[in-house]
């Protein structure tokens, strides 16, 4: 049962990164801009999450504000940061990025201490279900139907709907799809709003699940979404899905098979840059890099 | 001169040379490397072995400064399949790789890192003159290169690898080179860091202190030896000398590197030379 333990929890950490980097994988498939602010926005929801949740007393509410806030944030980024820096070469982008996230690090840590906010109510992370002998608590639980969901949704949302088709089209074909009158820099407006309404509610979960949300929530996520983002192949949904779900197995099991000699962080990274050694265009080579 | 004086100016001088060969690596060459820290890790870790085994104080700055080469040679030969971007990331991998693997080692000391490095002899006032004259080396290297025809081939590299091609230019040598003379260098100041404190842990050389690095390459203008020297020496002393600014020293370097290049992309030098060195990408 030890081996279905690691598997679960590997599982629950592979959706969460996949919420997380769905949002990252689009901002390159449309900007080819390596989004790595996008783990504030994701410390920026578990911390919108855990405030409101401990000042409301309901955890759904926390949620709910934390899903309204962050696409206002995401989109502000595009529109103050990136946009005027499209013209540059992408590690520009890439290191004001990089910048506006050691920003926003700290500024959590000022704003709320470093020791991190805990939920004052939290029943869910320690309540465990045994299903036919696997464990799981009702956080993890929360988290595979929350992934589902999603991206069952966002799988109609992107072939169902005129605007999901367009959202697509952008991505796939820019110049083609403003031809046919999609108007792109509302679809960039909506890639981020709905990136970042996913990076939040990933954030609020891995809060719940942990029982903390404190300064460095987002810090080594950031880096790992990207490792999955360019396995995935780049601008790739599914790929970006398969690759987070992979990575958190890879993990799980790393850190029992060779944690004596790397930590969980760094097992991630070897297998990245691993990868790119030997497809530097990622696992679908969707693109060259 | 107090023994403050002589430790800030002692990192002063480690920063100067940290920045200044980051800034050959990504200034002249154009090879975006957020994992530098990771070479200066590597430069202090093999110093400090080094001379705890051997207790020769020559040897063990060789030994640093051959440790940083080695990685960064390697790291120069994934430069090779990934560019711009994805190299950013790489470095950041190896960075991560770096301290990830320090802190599970027992022989190197673990989390707890290596305390009582012998000392190199030289005093509190040796060391930091060696430091100075180390730096002041490095800034004349750094200018050298930047007027020889290695700094033109550099510079072919980072504006236009294809094109560098087509006149001659063998891009690959050129990024291995840039890599291998700025991770030594980054190796030979953790040489002398780890005789500066007598003692190091896989914390001094985490991705933050990359970022910090970058941050005094891309404020002093990205390519420009003075420049990035003015950051390096500012960006240090700004949190000293501003006591409160040292508790938000993250949150200034974060504001500064994204003001920077939001609003003067050619840095410091940029803005004196009213010359962007980052040239907008082909439509």
């Amino acid at each position: 049962m030890y081996y279905i333990d690691l598997a679960v929890a590997g599982l629950s950490f592979g959706c969460m990164y996949a919420m997380m980097a769905v949002g990252l994988t689009l901002v390159y498939g449309l900007l080819r801009i390596l989004h790595v602010a996008h783990a504030a926005v994701f410390a920026l929801g578990a911390y919108l999450t855990v405030i409101v949740a401990n000042a409301t007393g309901s955890v759904l509410l926390g949620f709910v504000a934390a899903m309204a806030v962050t696409p206002l944030f995401g989109m502000a980024v595009y529109r103050l940061l990136y946009q005027p820096l499209l013209g540059y070469r992408p590690d520009v982008p890439m290191i004001a990025s990089v910048g506006l996230l050691v920003l926003m690090q700290d500024a959590f840590r000022i704003a709320f201490g470093e020791q991190g906010v805990t939920f004052t109510h939290n029943p869910y992370a320690f309540k465990i279900f045994d299903l036919a002998g696997v464990r799981l608590n009702a956080v993890q639980i929360a988290i595979f139907v929350a992934a589902v969901v999603i991206f069952a949704g966002l799988h109609l949302f992107t072939t169902r709907t005129r605007i999901g088709i367009g959202w697509r089209a952008t991505v796939s074909r820019p110049r083609i799809a403003a031809s046919f009158g999609i108007d792109a820099v509302k679809v960039r407006y909506l890639n981020f709003a709905i990136g970042s309404a996913l990076a939040a509610v990933a954030g609020g979960l891995i809060g719940l699940l942990n029982n903390l949300v404190d300064p460095v929530i987002g810090y080594v996520v950031s880096y790992k979404a990207l490792a999955i983002i360019v396995l995935g192949g780049l601008g790739s949904v599914r790929g970006t899905l398969i690759a987070s779900l992979v990575l958190g197995m890879v993990e799980s099991y790393g850190t029992i098979f060779i944690g004596s000699w790397l930590n969980r962080d760094a097992i991630a990274f070897l297998a990245l840059i691993a990868l790119l050694m030997i497809r530097p265009q990622g696992f679908t080579g969707a693109r060259a890099a | 001169m107090s023994a403050y004086d002589i430790s800030l100016i002692s990192v002063i001088g480690l920063n100067v040379i940290l920045a200044v060969s980051l800034n050959m690596i990504s200034g002249f060459c154009g090879q975006i490397s957020l994992g530098h820290g990771a070479f200066y890790g590597a430069g202090a870790y093999a110093a400090a072995l080094a001379m705890i085994a051997t207790a020769s104080f020559p040897l063990a700055l060789v030994c640093g400064t051959a440790a940083g080469a080695i990685l960064g040679i390697v790291v120069g030969f994934a430069s090779l399949r990934v560019r711009s971007d994805f190299l950013a990331i790489t470095t950041i991998g190896v960075n991560f790789l770096f301290t990830g693997f320090v802190r599970k080692q027992a022989w190197l000391g673990g989390e707890m890192g290596i305390s009582g490095i012998p000392a190199s002899g030289l005093g509190r006032t040796g060391n930091l003159v060696l430091i100075l004259a180390f730096a002041a080396a490095t800034v004349a290297l750094s200018l050298y290169v930047g007027r020889s025809w290695m700094g033109f081939a550099f510079r072919a590299v980072s504006q236009d690898e294809d094109a560098a091609a087509t006149v001659g230019i063998n891009a690959g040598a050129y990024k291995l080179a840039a890599f291998g003379i700025g991770t030594a260098l980054a190796g030979l100041a953790g040489g002398l860091y780890a005789f500066f404190t007598q003692f190091i842990t896989a914390d001094a050389f985490d991705f933050i202190l990359s970022v910090m690095l970058m941050a005094m390459v891309v404020i002093g203008g990205i390519g420009s030896t003075f420049g990035v020297v003015v950051a390096a020496v500012g960006l240090t002393l700004l949190p000293e000398a501003i006591r409160f600014v040292n508790d938000y020293r993250l949150l200034l370097f974060g504001g500064l590197l994204v003001l920077v290049i939001r609003l003067a992309p050619g840095g410091l030098a940029g803005l004196t030379r009213k010359l962007a060195v980052l040239r907008p990408a082909k439509p």
